[in-house]
């Protein structure tokens, strides 16, 4: 019994030896998970996930604070990437924070616009040109649909906009056994 | 005028799973028929006996996911239930086929997901699990020619006991394989057995025949494309290289690659158990692998294993290994080095 | 770009008798019967004709007319942008009456910008068109340039710029290769062009290869086209040409596509990533090669093309010298209309091609057939099986994928594992749905999965840029704060910091102060920017002006 003992209590010794020198020797420098999860999260700096924004939020995930199901932009896609990434299970979207939607721009109708800037400063990516008393104008391209614009704006001149589907940007719809694809028409 | 838009290739399909499936059971008659002349009615009460069990376990287990019952009639659960039958002596009791096509279609491939879905082959499950719960049933074959009436087969098989001048002792006798096993064990050698009733003319008695028989039918199906060369190649090359070795070296001790080709259940194994596509490796080279894998582990088995024969074994061992072996056989893609 | 050491060199005076094979591939029965042996027939010029700017690989064409115009036969209506471009010309003459989205022929039936063109039915062009180019004596540039000019692009069905593939020819290029091949079922547009117009695609030939300037020139045609290959050799004796040589290959699909082409007559690989111009090679369909007689002997840029109508949907199949952006609904009723069980219309073959819901799209550059058919004739797919993981579709693949794994990964959205399997070196021919026996749409699955990809990668580039925004903004408003304190700072430790002096003080308020005035001044008087307006814009200020006196008024008595 008592050489039982002393034989295991030397191997287990051991082998956590041989475990720790090639946890060292063979460590793998990688990214620090705040910037993996990082790269995973859309960058709309909306806030929907009640942090001021993206990095804010993967430090909160990365210590722990946040859930992954926190964001609505990113959708299901985002919370199974996050998931994979942490070995976490993947969970729905928590509705508290929003719904999932089509990415959507925004839109300054130019007959209302005063020129007082308060979007320009609510916006997170710089997507508004436009300086004081002088007409505002979004840069489609830059715009991330966060929104965060359409609250300060005093005469609520913002509109939303869903991004329609064109030719360059239509994806082939996974086949759902062999019904008919739907026509689609523009 | 708005027509249906349906996705590319149009033409017509080529072929169909059912199409597949009939192919292969017909494949299977020469032998089948073969087997049932010489071991009488008990192996066509197996085929049925299994075959409805399988169907019948494949309805309730589909019903029981909420999918359409109508699939069970792609064929695959009739051929895992025909296959195992065929593996089974003929006269076991009727619970016999009844629960290994039970555990084959609802464990080793329902509980899975289904047709597609199952890493081991289902027949092959299904046998081992008879095989090693009920060994004795398992290994009682009867005299081929006895010619078994078909009452006196049906009293067998339903367990109402047998009449006063049939014992199990008149009625079965051990395959071949399983006679030279225990033979070699006490120290025979092959030359001494030449001339027992046990061998025909270049393998087992009678059994030499079963294997030609469904060798033809292989055959058959490899003409037809139904099934691709590698596995039944690699199965048969394998088998016969590592039993040319060991015959080279002592011949009285081990078979001839001959003798291995044409025993048991080789020929059946090789073109139609091992050449199941959903648990068998994908890859053409990985199949090569595949079948030689389980060619060297059935010669293993029916050599030195506890059992006189190991295709069974040795096809669920090699299932084990096929997602492996795939990774490594990918083949090159045209235009990458 | 051409390694010479590995790169293939054969002498022009060997034939190419000895073939290599590929990988897979199918023989499939023509269905050619319906068509081949019908001839061209004009489709003549339709009341509307509706020019997409974008026909072609790269970047859309700018439109260059407004509705209203008139505009005749050949006039360059939209222009290239770009390289990678293509030039848009008005196949006939008319009026343009809209430039705006309209359907297109694309499988997700959506619409793109075009040139709506109302005929005037007199099709006739400016002037008389100038005389043929001596193309010999042209540098291969101009001639190059003339392609382009032409708007020339792959009429193989690809559409890619013509003008871009010949100018890959700077290296050296030891094979033109004409593709004749036309391995789909059904289509017989280049069949009856080689048998009608055998002279015109030699001569074409012969530009091309002016343009090139390759060793060896091959026109490679199908086993199952006799009438083709004769008509082309009749021509070939005729001249007494040897630097055209014609290479039969066997009848099996996709023999047509241009890699498994080049496989099968010199053995070498077009590499993954690359085109056949880095193993010396170019290839062009021959339709493209009598575009290129039209445009450089005819001087008449890509107008029109040739479309096969066909399928027992329509009631008399044929072929039909299109004008391009004449409706598809125009050339059905040219060939009699639909039968009474027609149930499904396709672009292009029954392999690849892709079905559309309803006809009132336009024949562009690449459409080469539009098949209507029956119930019987394609019945509608059964529904998908499990996979069973025969291997079928792995023995036909031409490209030697394991398309039975790419499914899997495709199935289950595992799109890394996909693009390790090498999803884009799949060329979508469609053979593995073919044999597939549990019917799954395979090439579906692939097509999902390669635009799920790059609407990925889009993705990802996007929030990648919206992040650099996101912290050049953090970081700028940080600089900005750190500035305005450390002006606080500096301003607060002059006014402390100074013992009795306050002369200073006095003099630095004073200049403070003296500003503001100035400013204010200065803002008081006319807005900047106002010199050299035009009326426009004189009238926009005018009206924002009255906008906001009216919006002041509103606020001042609301």
């Amino acid at each position: 019994m008592l050489t039982a003992l002393i034989a295991l209590g030397i191997l287990a010794a051991l082998i956590g030896l041989v475990l720790g020198y090639a946890a060292i020797r063979f460590h793998v420098d990688s990214d620090p998970v705040v910037d993996q999860i990082d790269a995973l999260l859309p960058q709309t700096q909306c806030g929907q996930c009640t942090y001021a924004g993206c990095r804010p939020y993967a430090e909160a995930i990365a210590a722990g604070e946040a859930d992954i199901n926190q964001c609505p932009p990113g959708g299901e896609a985002t919370i199974q990437a996050l998931a994979d990434l942490l070995g976490k299970d993947p969970k729905p979207l928590n509705p508290e924070h929003g719904e999932h939607s089509e990415k959507t721009v925004v839109v300054i109708d130019e007959q209302l616009c005063i020129g007082c800037t308060l979007c320009i400063q609510a916006c997170p990516v710089d997507a508004i040109v436009g300086a004081a008393k002088q007409m505002h104008t979004v840069i489609r391209n830059e715009c991330t649909g966060c929104n965060l614009c359409i609250p300060p704006c005093p005469v609520e001149c913002i509109h939303v906009v869903p991004l329609q589907p064109t030719i360059a940007n239509w994806v082939w719809p996974m086949p759902a056994d062999q019904a008919p694809l739907k026509a689609r028409h523009g | 005028m708005e027509f249906k838009t349906y996705s590319s290739p149009h033409l017509p399909a080529s072929d169909s799973v059912p199409a597949m499936m009939q192919r292969v059971l017909l494949a299977l008659l020469p032998g089948t028929a073969y087997i049932c002349c010489i071991f009488g009615w008990g192996s066509l009460i197996n085929i049925l006996l299994a075959s409805l069990s399988a169907l019948a376990a494949e309805a309730i287990v589909l019903m029981l996911r909420k999918r359409p019952v109508t699939t069970l009639l792609d064929g695959s659960a009739l051929l895992t239930g025909v296959l195992l039958a065929l593996a089974l002596p003929p006269l076991v009791p009727w619970w016999i086929p009844v629960i290994g096509s039970l555990f084959a279609i609802v464990i080793a491939k329902q509980l899975y997901g289904g047709l597609g879905y199952n890493p081991f082959n289902p027949a092959m499950a299904g046998y081992v699990v008879l095989l090693i719960s009920f060994p004795l049933e398992l290994s009682l074959w009867p005299v081929p020619g006895a010619g078994l009436s078909l009452s006196d087969t049906l009293v067998h098989v339903f367990g109402a006991g047998l009449s006063a001048d049939q014992t199990l002792d008149t009625l079965t006798m051990a395959t071949p394989m399983d006679d030279i096993k225990m033979r070699l064990g006490l120290s025979q050698t092959l030359s001494e057995m030449r001339d027992s009733s046990l061998f025909g003319s270049f393998a087992g008695a009678q059994w030499e025949w079963i294997n030609l028989w469904f060798m033809i039918g292989g055959l058959w199906l490899l003409q037809m494309r139904v099934i691709q060369w590698q596995i039944p190649a690699g199965m048969l090359g394998g088998l016969a290289l590592i039993a040319f070795v060991f015959y080279a070296i002592n011949p009285d001790i081990y078979t001839s690659p001959l003798f291995q080709l044409f025993s048991g259940a080789a020929m059946l194994g090789a073109f139609f158990i091992a050449t199941d596509p959903v648990s068998a490796c994908t890859t053409p080279r990985g199949r090569l692998y595949y079948g030689m894998g389980i060619g060297l582990l059935t010669y293993l088995i029916r050599t030195w294993g506890g059992y006189p024969e190991g295709i069974a074994f040795a096809v669920l061992l090699m299932n084990m290994a096929a997602p492996t072996i795939d990774h490594y056989t990918r083949p090159r893609v045209f235009g990458h080095k | 770009m051409v390694d010479s050491a590995t790169s293939f060199r054969r002498p022009a005076s060997v034939s190419f008798d000895h073939l290599e094979t590929f990988h897979g591939g199918l023989k499939l029965t023509g269905h050619r019967e319906l068509t081949a042996a019908r001839p061209i027939l004009p489709a003549g010029v339709p009341p509307l004709l509706t020019i997409p700017l974008q026909q072609h690989i790269g970047t859309a064409a700018e439109c260059l007319v407004q509705p209203g115009d008139a505009v005749y036969k050949g006039q360059l209506i939209a222009r290239q942008v770009g390289k990678i471009s293509a030039a848009v010309h008005a196949s006939s003459s008319g009026t343009v009456i809209a430039v705006e989205e309209r359907p297109v022929p694309h499988p997700s039936g959506l619409r793109a910008p075009c040139i709506v063109l109302e005929t005037d039915g007199l099709d006739r062009y400016r002037d008389t068109r100038p005389a043929a180019l001596d193309y010999t004596r042209m540098p291969a540039d101009e001639l190059c340039d003339h392609i382009r000019g032409a708007g020339i692009v792959g009429l193989g069905g690809a559409g890619f710029p013509t003008h871009v593939k010949l100018g890959c020819s700077t290296d050296g290029i030891e094979m033109l290769l004409i593709n004749a091949v036309e391995c789909e079922p059904y289509i017989a547009c280049d069949n009856r062009l080689m048998q009608e117009r055998a002279a015109e695609v030699i001569e074409g030939v012969r530009v091309l290869q002016h343009a090139v300037r390759p060793q060896n020139c091959i026109i490679a045609i199908e086993d199952g086209m006799p009438e083709a290959e004769t008509a082309l050799r009749t021509v070939l004796a005729a001249n007494n040409e040897t630097g055209i040589t014609i290479t039969r290959v066997p009848e099996i699909y996709p023999s047509g596509g241009e890699r498994q082409l080049i496989k099968i007559l010199t053995g070498r690989e077009v590499p993954s990533q690359g085109f056949p111009a880095d193993i010396g090679i170019i290839c062009q369909n021959v339709g493209t090669a009598a575009a290129v007689y039209n445009a450089v002997i005819r001087q008449q840029p890509l107008l029109s093309r040739i479309v096969t109508v066909t399928g027992e949907g329509v009631l008399r199949p044929q072929n039909f010298e299109t004008l391009v952006g004449t409706p598809v609904s125009h050339l059905i009723a040219c060939a009699g209309g639909y039968t009474q069980d027609v149930e499904r219309l396709l672009i292009g073959g029954p392999m690849m091609g892709y079905a559309v819901s309803d006809d009132h799209i336009p024949v562009t550059k690449t459409m080469n057939c539009i098949l209507a058919v029956t119930r019987k004739e394609m019945p509608a797919p059964p529904p998908a099986q499990p996979c069973i993981r025969c291997g079928k579709c792995t023995e036909v693949c031409p490209a030697e994928l394991l398309p039975q794994q790419l499914y899997w990964y495709a199935h289950s959205n595992n799109l890394d594992a996909a693009q390790d399997y090498s999803l884009f070196d799949c060329i979508e021919c469609g053979c593995c749905a073919y044999v597939c026996p549990s019917h799954i749409p395979l090439v579906q699955y692939y097509r999902h999965a390669k635009a799920e990809i790059w609407a990925r990668e889009k993705r990802t580039l996007a929030s990648d840029l919206a992040r650099q925004r996101h912290e050049a903004r953090l970081s700028r408003l940080d600089r900005i704060k750190q500035e305005r304190e450390a002006r606080m700072a500096r301003k607060k430790q002059a006014l402390t910091g100074d013992d009795g002096s306050s002369e200073l003080k006095k003099a630095t308020i004073q200049a403070a102060l003296e500003r503001v005035k100035r400013k204010k001044e200065l803002a008081a008087t006319a807005p900047k920017n106002v010199d050299n307006l035009t009326a426009e814009q004189q009238q926009l200020i005018a009206a924002a002006d009255k906008r906001r006196q009216q919006k002041n008024k509103d606020n001042s008595t609301g």
